[in-house]
């Protein structure tokens, strides 16, 4: 499929094209339905995963599914109790969803990238991309899930009055001239909390994608001893970046993790 | 346009990936779940067996305070007979002792009363000579008349 000239990068911006509805193609409507539906599998799966483990789980010795459960649960909390010093009813889920979500949605990197287009073609699908957080609309959508979490914590423990006085008059002072650059200045550090927190996961992951596209490119670099050479050197690439990518994921995902906690913990507490 | 040799490479390349994760990464992952079983069914047991062990020196404990108190009761029995016996015994001895005394001061008292009616005796026996010296207005020897005067002071 690459042999013609422009093949590579016909075949990255094939896979790099997401499902659309046919109807909305580039409108507001055009929603990422591959985005949806493996998120969607990923996090009903988690839930399934975890709820049955839950259902199961006995005070006694635990069996090797509920051990590792727990042990995923204990590392969360562990975070979470390191940083936020509250009621961790909210927080700690919160903080057990973003992980392990996350994670999985970044461990569908590891799939080959020609693997679920392969499959959905076959169902009359072309276009389908298989990673979720390599979607600006799913990182920005759990970021901004957490910027209004920010806010809601803001406004509940410091009520109206003191999250205003906090806006207007932290970090420079209390003077009425201050008031609009410390606004202005609170506004930035708000906003660049999703902006940083979304685009981080979405730039590994999206950058994790390409290079696994740009190794694929190997397999079809031509025919004859140095195609098969080629062919190869593809393998050991896509294997070597693959192991790599095991350490990108599971770091991502623990970044995005710990970034909510300090958000929110930070909104939490009193200045 | 699909499949073709890049799915199978990249099918082999997951293949080398999954076998990588099955051998190196997964084992670590296994292990710390075993460990933390072991460690779970370890914490169960001890605490199990402690139980066990607190119930055990319980009734051990009771036992041996019944036992202790058995014993005292029966050192207290036996001191109380031993000191009977002893507070008999003295008593038996000052008796013994009461009546060699008694005797013994009899004894004396009778040595005594002898001793003393032998110097009255012999002071009745000069008395008499004085008196009878003085009766016949003479001197009369002593010596002389001292079978006499025995006589008569064994009479006295």
């Amino acid at each position: 499929m690459a042999s013609e000239p422009g093949g590579l990068s016909e075949y990255i911006q094939h896979h790099l094209t997401h499902l659309v509805p046919h109807a909305s193609k580039g409108g507001f409507w055009a929603v990422h339905l591959d985005s949806i539906t493996v998120s969607l599998v990923l996090g009903v799966l988690f839930c399934l995963w975890f709820w049955s483990m839950a259902r199961k789980a006995t005070s006694g010795v635990p069996s090797k599914g509920q051990a590792f459960v727990e042990i995923i649960l204990e590392f969360v909390d562990g975070q979470v109790k390191d940083v936020f010093h509250g009621d961790r009813r909210v927080l700690g889920p919160l903080a057990l969803t973003v992980f392990v979500w996350v994670f999985l949605m970044n461990a569908m990197d590891l799939l080959p990238v020609d693997l679920l287009p392969w499959i959905t073609e076959k169902f009359g699908i072309g276009h389908f991309r298989a990673v979720p957080t390599a979607d600006t609309n799913m990182t920005f959508a759990m970021s901004i899930t957490v910027f209004l979490l920010i806010i809601v914590y803001s406004f509940k423990a410091k009520g109206f009055g003191g999250y205003m006085h906090e806006l207007f008059t932290a970090p420079f002072g209390k003077h009425p001239l201050l008031w609009i650059p410390n606004f202005l200045l609170n506004l930035v550090e708000l906003v660049s909390k999703p902006v940083s927190l979304a685009m981080r996961l979405f730039g590994n992951m999206y950058a994790g994608e390409l290079v696994f596209m740009l190794i694929a490119g190997l397999f079809s670099a031509g025919a004859g001893a140095a195609g098969w050479a080629l062919y190869g050197a593809g393998i050991i690439g896509y294997t070597v970046w693959g192991i790599f990518h095991i350490l990108i994921i599971s770091i991502q995902a623990f970044i995005f993790m710990v970034l909510t906690i300090v958000y929110i913990s930070m909104a939490h507490d009193h200045h | 346009m699909l499949p073709n040799g890049t799915l199978i490479g990249e099918m082999i390349a997951f293949a080398i990936l999954i076998w990588f994760c099955v051998q190196f990464i997964w084992p670590h992952i296994s292990k710390a779940i075993e460990e933390r079983q072991i460690k779970i069914a370890e914490g169960l047991s001890a605490a199990e067996r402690a139980h066990a062990e607190l119930k055990a020196a319980d009734t051990k404990v009771a036992d041996e305070v019944r036992k202790a108190r058995q014993q005292a009761s029966e050192i207290i029995d036996k001191a109380q007979q031993q000191a009977n016996g002893i507070l008999d015994k003295a008593r038996a001895d000052a008796i013994v002792e009461i009546n060699r005394l008694k005797a013994a001061a009899q004894d004396d008292i009778a040595a005594m009363a002898q001793q003393a009616r032998e110097q009255l005796r012999e002071r009745v026996g000069a008395l008499a000579v004085q008196g009878a010296s003085k009766i016949v207005q003479r001197e009369v020897d002593a010596s002389t008349h001292k079978a006499l005067l025995d006589q008569l002071a064994a009479e006295v």
